[in-house]
């Protein structure tokens, strides 16, 4: 069998593992999505009539300002799942089955790539979840063509990935699932200084280039031009370069420190 | 007391049989903690061997080192054939490793867990689902097969744990103190699993603490002691080597008890140790009828009478204390304690 072969099959069957898991336990992915469906019901419904006022000149209303507010609930989504990633990788890794599989003769790196593989199809699940919960309190998208929706759909699986990778390091170096839970904070927090909730020319100036260059806001500024029609700029080849940074980043910081692991 | 070179008798005569293990000075260390400071290994196929030591003596890292899981920092080794170094995807692909520790993915069911191995060994499904439920029936685990493997007993989860490794069928098993934990009753079915693997051809390699178990188990036994092997032989060749056995006499009565140190010295069992204050007497021993007869003739003789006659055999700690060449086991210091 040729190395790629194996390394396909290895993955797929690891893959089947994780994906095992999380059907078997779902709450902890469940418990993961009430932050961003509960912040979307809060700021739309509670915040709603404030947050409008500062969009739009002072004219948007709540529907305007849940329009505004979806794309980055979405990739908040993403950031959320991402911390399951790095608690179920950390656990994993204390389990005795992991050194079963090192001194089986499989693909290496299946483990890891089972365990990228199946977060990023419990993200996109999740995503689905959350948009559906948007569209049920009246998100509608303005103008988006099949190709803008594929557009989408194929940036939220690119961040998702890039994410993902980065929460399996989190979780590789981390000793336990507390550890891990806490090291993947940023992920959830770096929604909260993004362009999510209000436009990053609303913040104080020296905090405009941080929030303006994180991963997170060229991605939701791309998101919703592709979704709402808004002018997209420059923000997609950032986002395409914090993706696939990112995800090159992760890889080989999981890699090297899943390798170390044979002292 | 042996001399403190201990002979380490190796098979003679006859063409040596293919080796499944070999290895030439394999050194470990972990900053500066030698663990294991050069190691020989020679285990034929076919065979059972056991590596015996105590907690910290280096057993693991051996183990983990023959299976590919950590690398030496110096020596050679190969195992089936390949060499660890050059080939381990070869290695792994002769070895089944059951560790310490249940290597079990707790949060899926035993069967589950069973087709996961399947599904890596690269085996057809029909042919996966087959082994799995034969294993699973060999193994009793067929009434637990769809439950979690995190609410199995510990027996049952190192049931599960010998059957995944046995569904890539391979030649030569690793198994990490296979009986640490478990109860009686476990431990005597597990004893069962490894005498039938070894009707099967399979080269076992096992470490344990307990010289018992390698006395039932093994063909061969080497003794590690501060990552350093002390001893190798059978387990008959390695009870002649420690002086632990022996009679013990005690007496209520002061008086017996001094007759009876009076008669028993200036014989061939003056190596009696005398526990004054325990009015008690240690004759080394093998045990044996004639041994033991002696003994008592000798105290019908000067018409003494023991209260209490206990034979004790040689156990790791005396076989430890005597390999490694320091002080005899102190068994006052054992006895006092009790």
């Amino acid at each position: 069998m040729s190395s790629l072969t194996l390394a396909a099959r290895d993955s797929s069957t690891m893959l089947r593992r994780n994906l095992l898991h999380a059907r078997r336990y779902p709450s902890m992915t469940l418990n993961l999505l009430l932050t961003p469906v509960m912040l979307l019901l809060l700021f739309v419904f509670v915040f709603g009539d404030a947050m409008s006022a500062g969009l739009g000149g002072g004219h948007a209303d709540r529907t305007e300002y849940l329009a505004y507010l979806v794309p980055g609930i979405l990739l908040m989504t993403i950031g959320s799942t991402t911390i399951g990633t790095a608690v179920s990788v950390s656990n994993d890794m204390t389990e005795g089955i992991i050194a079963r599989f090192r001194t089986m003769a499989i693909h290496r790196g299946s483990v890891l790539v089972g365990h990228v593989a199946g977060s990023v199809l419990q993200a996109v699940a999740s995503v689905v979840l959350v948009g559906a919960v948007g569209v049920a309190i009246g998100f509608r998208s303005v103008d988006a063509t099949a190709l803008d929706w594929l557009a989408a759909f194929g940036l939220l699986v690119l961040f998702a990935l890039a994410l993902t990778w980065i929460a399996v390091g989190m979780g590789l170096i981390s000793p336990n699932a507390e550890a891990a839970s806490n090291n993947a904070m940023p992920l959830i927090f770096l929604p909260l200084i993004s362009s999510t909730f209000v436009p990053v020319h609303a913040m104080p100036g020296w905090f405009q280039p941080i929030a303006q260059y994180q991963p997170f806001t060229p991605a939701i500024e791309t998101l919703r031009g592709l979704l709402l029609g808004t002018p997209i700029g420059n923000n997609w080849w950032i986002a395409l370069a914090w993706c696939l940074g990112l995800t090159v980043l992760g890889y080989r910081w999981s890699k090297a420190v899943y390798d170390r692991g044979a002292k | 007391m042996p001399s403190s070179v201990m002979p380490t008798p190796r098979m003679t005569g006859g063409p040596q049989a293919p080796a499944a293990v070999s290895a030439v000075g394999l050194r470990k260390s972990y900053g500066d903690k030698t663990v294991l400071d050069g190691i020989d290994l020679h285990i034929p196929a076919g065979s059972v061997f056991a590596l015996l030591g105590p907690n910290g003596a280096g057993k693991t890292t051996t183990v983990q080192i023959l299976s590919t899981l950590i690398r030496a920092d110096g020596g050679q080794a190969r195992v089936a054939g390949h060499d660890l170094t050059t080939d381990p995807d070869g290695v792994r692909a002769a070895i089944g490793v059951t560790g310490q520790f249940s290597a079990v993915d707790g949060l899926i069911t035993g069967e589950e867990n069973m087709l996961l191995m399947a599904d890596l060994h690269h085996l057809p499904r029909s042919e996966g689902r087959r082994v799995a439920a034969e294993l699973l029936e060999r193994f009793d685990l067929v009434e637990a097969a769809r439950k979690p493997a995190q609410s199995y007993s510990g027996g049952m989860k190192r049931r599960l744990d010998i059957a995944m490794t046995l569904v890539g069928n391979p030649r030569i098993i690793f198994l990490d103190e296979p009986t640490t934990g478990l109860d009686p009753r476990s431990r005597h079915a597990m004893w069962r699993i490894i005498r039938e693997l070894v009707a099967g051809g399979v080269t076992v390699f096992l470490t344990t603490q307990y010289l018992e178990e390698a006395d039932e188990l093994a063909d061969r036994i080497a003794v590690l002691n501060d990552g350093r092997i002390v001893a190798e032989g059978t387990a008959e060749e390695l009870k002649r080597l420690v002086p632990g056995g022996h009679v013990r006499l005690r007496f209520t009565d002061p008086d017996a008890y001094h007759s009876a140190a009076a008669a028993l010295s200036g014989t061939a069992m003056s190596g009696a140790a005398r526990d004054d204050e325990a009015l008690a007497l240690q004759i080394p021993s093998d045990g044996s009828q004639r041994d033991l007869r002696a003994v008592l003739d000798r105290l019908d003789a000067a018409g003494v009478q023991a209260d209490e006659l206990t034979v004790h055999t040689p156990d790791l700690d005396d076989v430890f204390f005597a390999l490694t060449g320091g002080t005899t086991p102190t068994d006052q210091t054992k006895e006092a304690v009790r």
